[in-house]
This record gives structure tokens, sequence and C-alpha cells, in this order.
């Protein structure tokens, strides 16, 4: 019932969200495990990338998921005080704390990012966090903005649409 | 000044230093110079033209310049904030280098400028500058002038953090077209100093190296990341920026982020470590679920 009445809100009923999930190999990837094993049903929206610990994931794994075509992002790690090399954790919770709110202030809704802590054992979140973000960011539509960046912006006219050949380069493969 | 050169001559006479780093009166306004010759040290001048962040000669990447010998440097606060960062992160040794701070009432936008400080002609980055009397020296020269005569108006930081996300994005959009990857914001920074840089990193490639609006987002984002909590904001990356995209205001605001969250301003004490490379256990993580 309740996923009927948000299909109904949602402006892309029928987008299917690409989400890439950075996770941490100890304990979120461990708990995905779990869900998979504990048959729990999820969204298959979400693309996992195991990294050894959340301190490994350095924010440009996730500007080049956007650039690559995600419409969200998932960063998900060990709880505090359980992670497997001690401090990785909380190092990454200061890097992506700055990194967020640069998103933000650089105009990238940070809705389409979820960060979460989710321990070996937490099947169970590991599926909700799939499933609120999936829904999430199908309410949000596709990032076209991110993807559509590299077009030109209106009323620039690149220099080959303006009929001008200076600097044309040569067709690939003539000597 | 006078006082400047005959520290200048003492230094190089006495052989205590090789080489002092200053500035001097060039064509076009003030210019860094590499004085080595003690009589040649009444070509220094120090006034609010001095606006380069003379602690880049000093970064590992520079070592052409360290081959010389033993520098001293004349340095403003937001400079010495600079020395204090590279020492912070062990890429200088306090005693490898000779620092002359000036007291400093402001600097004016460009070196080609008349050295006189208005509302119109300051740098905007002199305002909020709490070591116009550096802490980290060897010499301590000038007399405090006063504070510099900010124009009175709104912040443009804070004016960008009122706009929805929308208009920030469109905002930014349009700023980061004209960037064309230059890197000249990376080759003025005293900070950057790894010596490759991530963006020219090819196998993989992080960065795109074309000059599209996404790929300058990538690099600035990167950027700004790696300048987290260790910017000086001596606004070196926006007056080198060919394009004028006006990149210390994301710098400002992540700084004044990183106040805010972590208690943080960066200072010239080098004992004070750096919020990135350090935590602790109960920072606040209301963003995290």
């Amino acid at each position: 019932m309740a996923s009927e009445a948000a299909s109904e809100a949602t402006p892309h009923p029928q987008f299917e969200p690409k989400i890439v999930a950075f996770v941490c190999n100890w304990c979120t990837y461990t708990g995905a495990d779990l869900a998979g094993t504990s048959r729990l049903q999820m969204a298959p929206n979400v693309r996992v990338v195991r990294l050894p610990c959340t301190g490994r994931i350095d924010p440009l794994f996730i500007t080049k998921a956007f650039e690559g075509g995600a419409d969200g992002v998932i960063v998900s790690g060990c709880h505090p005080a359980d992670c497997h090399y001690t401090a990785g954790n909380y190092h990454a919770r200061r890097r992506f704390a700055i990194f967020r709110d640069l998103l933000d202030f650089m105009g990238v809704d940070v809705r389409r990012t979820t960060f979460s802590w989710v321990s070996a054992s937490e099947g169970g979140k590991w599926r909700d966090v799939v499933n609120d973000t999936t829904e999430r960011v199908r309410k949000l539509g596709p990032f076209a903005e991110y993807q559509g960046l590299s077009d030109p912006l209106p009323g620039v006219r690149r220099r080959a649409a303006s009929g001008d050949q200076v600097g044309t380069p040569p067709a690939r493969g003539t000597p | 000044m006078n006082e400047l050169r005959e520290l200048a001559r003492k230094l190089l006479g006495d052989g205590a230093v090789k080489v002092v780093i200053g500035y001097e009166e060039g064509p076009r306004g003030v210019r860094p110079v590499m004085i080595t010759d003690p009589a040649q040290a009444e070509r220094l001048v120090f006034d609010a033209r001095c606006v380069h962040n003379l602690a880049a000669y000093l970064n590992p990447r520079r070592p052409h310049l360290t081959r010389l010998g033993k520098p001293a440097v004349v340095v403003k606060g937001c400079d010495a904030r600079a020395i204090a960062g590279l020492i912070r992160e062990s890429q200088l040794e306090r005693e490898d280098v000779v620092v002359i701070a000036m007291r400093c009432g402001g600097v004016v936008r460009e070196p080609t400028m008349k050295p006189e400080l208005g509302p119109e002609t300051v740098s905007p980055r002199c305002g909020r500058c709490a070591s116009r009397e550096p802490k980290l020296f060897d010499h301590l020269l000038g007399v405090l002038p006063p504070a510099p005569p900010m124009p009175a108006g709104d912040d443009p930081v804070a004016r960008l953090e009122q706009m929805s996300v929308a208009e920030r994005w469109a905002f930014w959009r349009e700023e980061l077209s004209r960037c064309v990857r230059c890197h000249a914001c990376r080759a003025v920074c005293p900070m950057c100093f790894c010596s490759t840089c991530v963006a020219d990193k090819s196998r993989p490639q992080w960065v795109e190296t074309s000059p599209t609006p996404r790929a300058n987002l990538s690099w600035q984002m990167t950027r700004v990341m790696h300048m987290a909590g260790r910017c000086v904001g001596c606004g070196e990356c926006t007056r080198a920026c060919p394009s004028d995209i006006p990149l210390g205001l994301v710098l400002a605001h992540v700084a004044r982020h990183v106040e805010r969250r972590f208690g943080y301003q960066v200072g010239d004490d080098p004992s004070v470590p750096a919020p990135i490379g350090a935590f602790k256990t109960d920072d606040s993580q209301e963003f995290i679920l």
C-alpha cells in the first residue's frame, strides 16, 4: 500500500535510478551479504563497490560515479569504534562531513547521497538504506544536470558549429 | 623598509642565509625577487602592493630554490600561516628557513595598483584576517598599521549560502564553464605540494583533462577538498585565475564550515593539528544514518 501511494506521488514512476554504493569490506559488505542470504527483498538499483574501509573512499569516487551516470550514491561502513583498522571510519566521517557540505555549496542536491553505518549483523538496516535511497532518488529523477554538464550552455556556440574551420583537427586516420 | 633592507643585508653578509626572498619594484608594480648579494638588498620593498604569497617558494615542489641554500622569506600574516602549514605537514623544517614577518595593514587587489588602501582597492581577503601581526617569525618588522578599510555591503559567501541549491548549481556551472584548466590555481598555491597531482594521473584518469564544466567541477571540488582545513586564505588562486573564477568563495565557505563544525581556524602555530588527519571519537554525525 505504502509503495503504491509513493509511486502515485512520484513524478518519475517509470524511472529506475542507478545508485552506486561504496561500502567497507568488514561491516557493510558483510551486512549486505547477510541481507542477501537472509532473502530480504530490496531494490535492485544499487551497485555495490567493495573497498577495504570507508577511510579508503576518496570523495573523487563519488564525483566519478556521478560523472559515470549514477543518480545517487551510498557510502556505508562500520559503526564508530568498530573499524577493522581502528580509525578509518572516524577519518571518513570528518572527510564526508566536509564533502557533503561542499556538494551542497556547489549546487548538488545532497538528497542524492546517503551516508550510513551498517554493521555485519544489520542486514535489515542495509535493506532499509537501499530501499529508502532508491525511493528518494526516484522522486528526484535522473541526475540529468550532472550528466548534461558538458553540453554547451545556451547561447554558447562551439567553433565547429559556427562554420569556422580554423583549428578543426584533421579527421582520425589521416596521415 | 630600511629596517628590512638592513636586516637582509646583515643576514646575507653574515652568511646566515644564502637567499632572501622578498619583493622588489618591477616594471609593472611589485614583483617577487630573490636576493643573493648583500649589495642588492636595496632592491627590497614592502608596502600594500606586496600581495604575492612568497611561502609558495618554500614548497618542496620547487627544489631549485632551496638548492640556493638556506632562505629567508619576507611574509605577511597570511603567508606565515602557509609556512606554519608546511611545517605542520612536515614539508619544511622550522630551522631551514628564516622568517622575516611584516606587520600588515592589508594589501591591494593587484600588485600593479597604487599602494593606497581604500574600500575599493583592498583585497577582499584582508577583512577577516586574524594575523596581521604574525606569531611565527624570526624577525618581526614594521609598526602595526590600522586595520584595512573594508567595503560595506553584503558578504558574497553568505549570499551564496542563502541561495537555493538550483541557484547555486546555475551559478557554479556558469562560473566553471570559463575554466580553461591551466592549473594556475594549483601552481600558485603554497599548500599544493604533491609531486604528482591526482589531476595529472592518467592510469586511471580521475579527473578529466578537457576543460568542460563537468571536468572543471570535478577538478575544483577535488582541489577544495584537498584544501579543507589547510587553505590559508591568501587568495592567490583567485588572483592567478585567468578566467576570474571566484575560487575564493568556495574556499572561504569550506573554511567557515570547518570552523563551525570542528572549531578549527587555520593559524600560524604549526603544533596545532589540522582537522583532516585528526579526529575525535565524538565528532557530530547528524548526516549519517
